[in-house]
């Protein structure tokens, strides 16, 4: 029985840190995001080098062949950094091509652990619907039609994965980028850091790669996670700044951090957040060993994990008075950041309403 | 990581029940006072007598209990596992026997002894403060000294072999009940306030202690002012040395939020309140149905949840010789609070039942729950009030400057 980190998972954590400090910095975050697809290629390749495309692939097929936890500890840097790039549909998609047919795992999966093919995952439909049973675009014919509403890094996707339904109930899609019949349109996002679009399908040409829903219960549950882990990263990253500025403002003549009210609010952020790590380890670690607790522990860890997030920044923010409003400072990349994990697949209160289904109360 | 209940942990589960089938019997269980689940989490007294005290030392001698004290002091000595601990406790609950004691001797003063304690003083104490034959009290709070515990003036003053002491202790757990105390005295009147304190051990017989009971909120008295006339405390009754007894405190009071900072309290109060959810009708239907009530358990079994592997993680941290650092700076407070949401989280759900007191036959689970929310309110106080931890996480755990501490 152990329920910490291997020297592997630390030393994992440390290497992606410093490859990131290096070439994505903060100023570098707001140059990607301020470029017109927001996406940095060679970032995602160097990342790509370091196993972070290919970390759950077998490695018959030319990945790392770890486990979720690994990937969420990297989820988890990539969320104190504020990263942008397809990290989580291509996670998610990852994770969907390996339940699906051994075809197509062999045609894409090699190129996904490489860097080269990069994966997204279409799913919500319509306003928060996310449940692949209730689904409205429809496959037939080696084709989709319907409407997908809010899908990360579609344009720099080279697969897209397709939760869609057919005559046969629900099911799993792979459309290929420039497919015809795909009408890709950029929204203006609030997180600056992760792009989204709405995609049309007329008529589009797609191969059902998975018949069922377990493909697309699976990359869901894995972006819960993924997610989870991302806000616990930016939850310490704000509650990090926070402690810094603390340390360095001073008012009344003397610095701020020493006054009680600023103490106890930062102290409250840290009770909230600590003992939270140890739940999306778990729900990351019940992914893949304890597969009857996985999907109560996603809905768990990402609802609970989000809403921390939120207080942490709303927190943050303030506690840093005006400048923390400012656009030059940095805080509020990771304050957008917030807003994507607490609605991408769903709200808090949705999950938690999916918990307690699941416990059979 | 590694949760699985491999093989070896399959056969350690045999293994105690096998153990516990051959001694704890029905007949045993049968004895037993009928103390609920509940009643037991809040503190009612667990047995301590003949066949409880052989079930513990056949227990310790397993190392089924006490694992982390050595086994000539009658601990079962063995490395932290919060697996086979949680079988362990799972075992124990499933047959009704009575495990480890978590009053304030064993989980307090036990890991205080071990750590500063001469070996005379261990022989004395340890083994029979584990079977529950000695119990204990914690003199440390003052009328004058409560957050600011090191300005405490009750004194001690060395006549010949005996320390004689004089003052007063306030919201003394047990002092009825205990046959000892270990208490926080001013031995050093011309020191630096931190440095005068010495750690003793006072006999709760010994004449001129006077206990009088203080009457709660709740109506119970579990809390005592304790009065000291000229108590005259054997010389060699000292842990640790003369003016150190703020250092040798601070290992007991980690003892204490790590026993407050344990969420099985706030589990056992959880699982009581969804039982109480689904067995509730209001205005004619399942309280569990409401979709309210459903977000709030929901949100509240997150916490209780991270609570429970937050003490996973810090176990193993500290099997790897690591304190855990804010993961175990923050226990404390997060699970009493997280307590005292999930107790009144139950009384909503009591809805307008939670007007009727504990004790009270048509009040829910005879108002366990209500009991559990007033005592919840004292926890949180208990070993540190919240503003007090919210100081030591600023500090210790995020570096941020030290407050007044004159």
């Amino acid at each position: 029985m152990d329920f910490g980190l291997t020297e592997e998972q630390t030393l994992l954590q440390d290497t992606v840190r410093k490859y990131i400090q290096a070439e994505c910095p903060a100023s570098r975050v707001r140059e990607i995001m301020e470029s017109d697809d927001a996406y940095d290629p060679t970032l995602w390749r160097g990342l790509a080098e370091l196993g972070v495309a290919g970390m759950t692939i077998p490695e018959e097929h030319g990945g790392v062949g770890l486990e979720l936890l690994d990937l969420a500890l990297v989820a988890d840097v990539l969320g104190w950094a504020c990263t942008p790039g397809p990290f989580l549909g291509n996670a998610m998609g990852t994770t969907a091509l390996c339940a699906s047919d051994p075809e197509a795992q062999k045609r894409w999966l090699p190129g996904v652990a490489a860097g080269d093919t990069v994966l997204t995952f279409a799913l919500g439909e319509g306003v928060g619907e996310w449940d692949a049973a209730a689904l409205t675009t429809r496959g037939a014919d080696g084709t989709l039609t319907g409407e997908k509403s809010l899908v990360p890094f579609a344009d720099a996707a080279d697969v897209m994965l397709v939760a869609a339904v057919d005559d046969d109930g629900p099911g799993l899609w792979a459309v290929e980028r420039g497919a015809r019949g795909m009408e890709i349109t950029a929204l203006s996002g609030i997180d600056l850091s992760r792009p989204v679009s709405h995609v049309r399908f007329e008529g589009t040409n797609a191969t059902k790669i998975a018949s069922g829903r377990t493909a697309t219960d699976r990359a869901r549950d894995v972006g819960l996670v993924l997610l989870a882990a991302d806000a616990s990263g930016g939850s310490h990253r704000c509650l990090e700044m926070t402690r810094d500025y603390a340390l360095t403002r001073e008012q009344f003549g003397q610095i701020i951090g020493a006054f009680q009210g600023v103490k106890h609010q930062l102290a409250n952020l840290a009770c909230d957040l600590e003992p939270a790590v140890s739940l999306w380890w778990y729900a990351a670690h019940a992914f893949d060993h304890i597969r009857d607790r996985a999907e109560r522990h996603a809905a768990l860890a990402k609802s609970h994990l989000s809403d921390i997030y939120d207080t942490t920044v709303r927190y943050a923010i303030e506690l840093h008075g005006g400048i923390g409003f400012t656009w030059e400072y940095d805080l509020h990349l990771w304050f957008r950041r917030s807003m994507f994990d607490r609605a991408f697949l769903g709200e808090s209160s949705y999950h938690r309403k999916r918990a307690a289904d699941l416990a059979g109360w | 990581m590694n949760l699985k209940y491999s093989e070896e942990y399959q056969l350690f589960r045999e293994e105690v029940r096998q153990f516990l089938k051959e001694n704890w019997t029905a007949q045993d269980v049968a004895d037993n006072p009928r103390v609920s689940e509940m009643a037991q989490g809040l503190g009612s007294s667990p047995r301590t007598d003949e066949r409880a005290t052989a079930l513990r030392r056949a227990a310790a001698k397993r190392g089924y209990i006490y694992r982390h004290v050595p086994r000539k002091y009658g601990g079962g000595e063995q490395p932290p596992d919060p697996l086979k601990a949680t079988i362990i406790a799972e075992e124990f609950k499933a047959a009704k026997a009575p495990g480890a004691l978590m009053s304030q001797g064993p989980a307090m003063l036990v890991p205080t002894l071990l750590a500063h304690g001469t070996e005379e003083q261990k022989q004395k104490f340890l083994e029979k403060t584990l079977l529950g034959h000695i119990r204990w009290c914690q003199g440390y709070s003052e009328p004058g000294a409560g957050s600011d515990l090191a300005s405490l003036r009750t004194t001690a003053v060395l006549e010949g072999d005996h320390w004689v002491v004089n003052g007063q202790k306030i919201w003394t757990s047990n002092a009825r009940e205990a046959d000892y105390m270990f208490a926080l005295v001013r031995t050093e009147p011309d020191e630096p306030k931190h440095d005068g304190i010495s750690y003793l051990l006072i006999d709760m017989r010994t004449p001129g202690i006077d206990v009088r009971p203080l009457r709660q909120m709740d109506g119970d008295a579990h809390f005592n002012e304790v009065f000291f006339d000229n108590v005259r405390v054997p010389r060699d009754s000292m842990i640790g040395e003369r003016g150190r007894g703020w250092y040798v405190s601070r290992s007991t009071l980690k003892a204490e939020r790590a026993l407050i900072g344990n969420a099985s309290m706030a589990r056992r109060t959880f699982d009581g309140a969804v039982l109480l959810a689904q067995s509730t009708q209001v205005r004619g239907r399942p309280a569990i149905e409401d979709p309210v009530l459903r977000d709030r358990l929901a949100d509240l079994e997150s916490r209780l949840l991270a609570a429970e592997y937050n003490g996973f993680r810090l176990l193993t941290a500290s099997a790897r010789g690591d304190d855990g650092g804010l993961a175990g700076l923050v226990t404390k407070l997060h699970t009493s609070t997280l307590a005292y949401d999930v107790a009144k989280l139950a009384i909503d759900i009591s809805s307008d039942a939670a007007m009727l007191a504990p004790g009270e036959p048509r009040a829910p689970f005879a108002g366990m729950l209500v009991q559990a929310y007033f005592m919840y309110y004292a926890l949180a106080i208990g070993g540190g009030a919240p503003n007090i931890q919210r100081n030591v996480i600023g500090e210790r755990g995020l570096g941020l400057p030290r407050d007044m501490r004159r």
